[in-house]
């Protein structure tokens, strides 16, 4: 008889936050720049620096502790983490091991099987490390510390996911959460969220989990999921053949969609953790706290229900709009803007959104700005300007940001309304078409739709298309 | 020379009066290192060129009026483990022989913006590891009372280059006794401040949670005018502390009537030299008879602090150390073959016997499995030492022994018996165990003529109870110049 497995997942998600400087400097945390541009004495380890917390990374860690129900640690401290790698400047990392300052929270996630709650274990934060290039061509390796000392927080989940799907859903949560507060961008592919996956099978109805395995480099989504089936089939087949799952660290190539053992437990690294004696415990009041919640930005759930109360949006087009900060506050922006909160909603719901598609860009790459998007809602919502000719000023909105209320005055394009010049038009078009007047006056009521699209044509498409309808009535 | 003999506050005194400019002074120094050095090796660098040019400019400064405090052209060695920029700062260690650093020691810093001239970097045990400087990767430092004995240490350069005159001050840092116990076998005079009074920043650490700078001097007035200088809250120090008080040249009072002096009886047991120990109660009667009131206790728990400190301040070296990797900067072997040999090979290489058996009892400690029996356990040793030391302060002001159990040493008698040589340490780790401040000064000699020195340890900031009492000594006795001074 075949067995049912059913899979147990925690996640262990490490997300960059959004401070300007690094944790325990001075120095900027922007991306890019040339390497070890971004440096000083302490986040290169130098002998004789010393770290300095940078209390917004506190405040960050805080308020995610607290949008995610965690208990804050009111008296927390940080531990050096020692292992000895050219990326680590000081060959230990400063964490928290013993007194995080999250505990105890979980987040609610809703998947087609209904809502769950995933529990949080700890969320903890700690210093990143530098990037180390190999150049093959020379036979050495670079390090560029730039990234040494960019903050991150560590969340800690339970094991309490049982499909990818899960996951992915727990993910979503969390990075909406996260970008709800500011506190990161949470992209994945850019490596500002990142998540390790624990993953063991068992048997179903089983108490006991089974052996674990920690499976690194997962980039995306959808490699995650890709990586869950993957694990999961791997350790069902091993436990099928009567072998053990060895408890180790995979890497998972998303290429060859499959993972490699790294390490296992045998060889696994002693941290030697201890007190990190160069900062002071940490101390957080309940006035802090106080002052960081109510510091909480509308979160989603909340603009979810106002979206729908407010703007009178239906609950579909509120959960798209929220589903992603980018288009909450675009939409928010403009709607401020233009006073026109169903419209701007369709304006994203569709042509953003097919834009967004065709070009195969995330909603955080937009550039539209809202006062444009704005403008180019009451060109069209007023008439000013056809569909037609609206949909193509938004693709430049879209694209290059530009003014849409100059560039359609530049180019012209407002609807013609003036009576003599359609009158013209349609005059024109019925003595180019005499089949399809003969087939209108003969009763074809469909015939005149030829005509209209006739003289808009003749128009550029720019003419008033109620008005032309009208003319060519009154002349035929 | 002349000028050398000066205690610092009396040359800055001068070079304010215009008497000597700060280019003589610090030519004064140059001189008598160059006389000096073969037989005492207190210096690992000696900057001539850049102290001469920096003299010129603080000269000018002192003309112009904009540098009037009592350092300003006064030529001070600094320990080797405290970063200056474009000078080289090895730690007495082979794995930081090239180490040039970006920075000055926010220390240094201070006392460069009061005008002192740093004349060169002084000798010390490898990584401050050591009671001797004979760990040092660049030879011993000579005892400038007798060249055959050891000067202490670690801060051993800075109390002989201080003792031979080879500058007007020094500053050194202390983890156990590190500045105490070589200016106790030097004759000279230093403080280890309360934890968090000095910034450590730009010290290379040693046990962080230990380590605080100080200065040595010749007497008492010097050591509470360079603490005023180099004193002070600093943002990059998240373990200093803004003090309401730091005025400590207040202090230089003559008077300890009503004092309340505890002599705890546990430093006056098995292992101190007759000698050392009738010094020292000799000390302790002319402060009583100057108004003083002297009694004995019993401290207890001394016989922990050994042990405890060695766990933790080795634990905490074992982390420190990581980053001299060959990678960034330093020694790196010659010859390996990929990260992990590079690693092996440079560590293996670059480090000293004294500091590799540390690092190894501080990774033995923290590693898992063990990390409660010993860490833990020291903490918490840690803890009940310094409650030992609150109920002292809640009867004494100040508790006084001696800096040492004997006086210096041979030169080579110490390294072969570790054991013996960090139980020396025996009265200074308490008070560093307990965050506290500490002086040592010269309260006499023994029949060879080598120095005996008397410690005085205050509560956690009552710097200035300490220095009173130091001073109010002091005045009883005349200062001794060793024989490599008189040369």
């Amino acid at each position: 008889m075949q067995k049912i497995y059913e899979t147990v997942i925690g996640l262990e998600v490490h997300v960059e936050l959004a401070t300007k400087t690094k944790i325990f400097c001075g120095c900027s945390t922007e991306f890019g720049g040339a390497p070890n541009s971004h440096t000083c004495p302490v986040c290169t380890g130098m002998p004789g620096s010393l770290p300095v917390l940078n209390k917004k990374v506190v405040e960050y860690a805080m308020a995610v502790g607290l949008a995610t129900g965690c208990t804050i640690t009111q008296y927390c401290k940080f531990d050096r983490k020692n292992y000895f790698y050219p990326d680590n400047p000081q060959n230990y990392q400063i964490s928290q091991l013993y007194l995080p300052i999250c505990r105890d929270g979980g987040v609610e996630i809703e998947t087609s099987a209904g809502k769950k709650t995933v529990r949080i274990h700890e969320i903890h934060m700690e210093e990143d490390a530098g990037k180390l290039v190999h150049d093959e061509w020379e036979d050495v390796s670079i390090v560029d510390y730039n990234r040494s000392g960019v903050p991150l927080i560590e969340i800690v989940s339970e094991p309490d996911m049982r499909s990818a799907e899960e996951v992915i859903a727990y993910l979503e949560k969390l990075r909406l959460t996260i970008q709800y507060l500011g506190a990161s961008d949470c992209k994945l592919n850019e490596g500002s969220m990142r998540a390790d996956v624990n993953l063991s099978v068992r048997e179903a109805g089983t108490e006991v989990f089974g052996t674990r395995t920690e499976m690194k480099n997962l980039n995306s989504f959808k490699a995650i999921a890709r990586a869950i089936e993957g694990e999961r089939q791997r350790q069902i087949e091993l436990l099928e053949e009567g072998k053990p799952v060895i408890q180790e660290t995979r890497r998972w190539d998303d290429n060859k969609e499959y993972s490699y053992a790294m390490r296992s437990k045998e060889d696994a690294q002693d941290y030697r953790y201890f007190p990190e004696p160069d900062l002071v415990p940490v101390v957080i009041s309940d006035e802090w706290i106080a002052e960081v919640k109510a510091r909480e930005p509308e979160m989603r759930e909340e603009k979810l229900l106002r979206y729908q109360e407010e703007f009178g949006l239906p609950e579909y087009d509120a959960k798209i709009l929220t589903g992603d900060k980018s288009f909450a506050d675009l939409f928010e922006a403009a709607t401020a803007l233009c006073g026109k909160p169903k419209k701007v909603s369709n304006w994203i719901m569709v042509e953003t959104i097919r834009l967004l598609k065709d070009n195969g860009m995330a909603p955080d790459q937009l550039r539209m700005s809202p006062v444009n998007l704005a403008k180019l809602v009451t060109l069209a919502d007023s008439g000013t300007v056809t569909n037609t000719v609206a949909k193509e000023v938004f693709e430049l909105v879209f694209k290059e940001d530009i003014d849409p209320e100059q560039y359609v005055k530049d180019r012209g394009l407002a609807t013609v309304s003036d009576d003599d010049a359609l009158r013209a038009a349609a005059e024109q078009a019925i003595r180019d078409n005499p089949k399809s007047v003969q087939d209108y006056r003969n009763g074809k009521e469909k015939a005149i739709g030829f005509l209209v699209g006739q003289t808009m044509k003749a128009m550029g498409g720019k003419a008033n298309p109620g008005m032309v309808n009208q003319i060519l009535r009154e002349l035929l | 020379m002349e000028l050398m003999s000066l205690t610092a506050t009396e040359l800055g005194r001068r070079i304010q009066a215009k008497e000597v400019s700060a280019e003589e002074a610090v030519s004064a120094a140059l001189d008598a290192i160059e006389r000096k050095e073969k037989a005492v090796g207190g210096f690992v660098t000696v900057d001539r060129e850049g102290a001469l040019s920096r003299a010129k400019e603080v000269q000018h400064k002192i003309l112009a009026g904009e540098l009037k405090g009592p350092l300003a052209g006064v030529p001070v060695a600094v320990k080797d483990n405290l970063c200056t920029k474009g000078l080289k700062t090895t730690c007495a260690s082979k794995i930081l022989y090239n180490f040039v650093p970006g920075y000055t020691a926010e220390a240094v810093k201070r006392l460069e913006e009061a005008g002192a001239i740093v004349i060169g970097k002084t000798n010390m045990d490898e990584f401050a590891m050591g009671s001797t400087t004979e760990t040092s990767a660049f030879g011993p430092t000579r005892n400038p009372w007798n060249t055959d004995h050891v000067p202490g240490g670690s801060s051993g350069g800075s109390c002989a280059a201080v003792a031979a005159e080879e500058c007007s001050f020094a500053l050194g840092s202390d983890t156990g006794g590190s500045i105490r116990q070589p200016s106790s076998f030097c004759g000279v005079t230093g403080i280890k401040p309360t934890y968090g009074t000095v910034s450590r920043y730009g010290l290379i650490a040693y046990g962080s949670s230990l380590d605080q700078i100080g200065p040595v001097a010749k007497n008492v007035t010097d050591c509470a005018s360079v603490l005023e200088v180099i004193a002070g809250f600093d943002a990059k120090d998240s373990t200093s502390v803004a003090r309401e008080d730091y005025r400590f040249t207040e202090a230089l009072v003559e008077d300890v009537r009503g004092l309340r002096i505890g002599i705890p009886r546990d430093y006056f047991g098995e292992g101190l030299d007759p000698e050392v120990k009738a010094a020292v109660h000799a000390a302790a009667e002319t402060l009583r008879d100057k108004g003083a009131v002297v009694e004995e206790f019993d401290l207890s728990l001394v016989e922990y602090a050994i042990p405890a400190y060695y766990v933790i301040a080795c634990a905490e070296a074992s982390s420190n150390l990581a980053r001299f990797d060959g990678v960034k900067y330093g020694y790196r072997a010659a010859e390996y073959e990929g990260l992990h040999q590079m690693y092996k090979r440079s560590r293996s290489e670059g480090f000293g016997p004294e500091v590799k058996r540390r690092i190894m009892l501080g990774s033995f400690v923290l590693s898992s499995g063990y990390y409660d029996a010993y860490y833990l356990k020291a903490l918490r040793t840690k803890a009940l030492i310094k409650q030992a030391f609150d109920q002292a302060f809640a009867s004494y002001d100040i508790i006084l022994g001696p800096a040492a159990p004997t006086t210096a040493p041979r030169l080579g008698a110490s390294l072969a018996d570790p054991i013996k040589m960090y139980l020396g340490d025996i009265y200074t780790i308490a008070v560093n165990l307990a965050g506290l401040p500490g002086i040592s000064l010269p309260c006499g000699r023994d029949k060879s003529g080598l120095p005996i020195g008397l410690q005085l340890i205050g509560d956690c900031f009552q710097e200035k109870k300490l220095l009173r009492a130091a001073y109010a000594y002091e005045q009883t006795r005349q200062y001794e110049r060793s024989p490599l001074a008189v040369m």
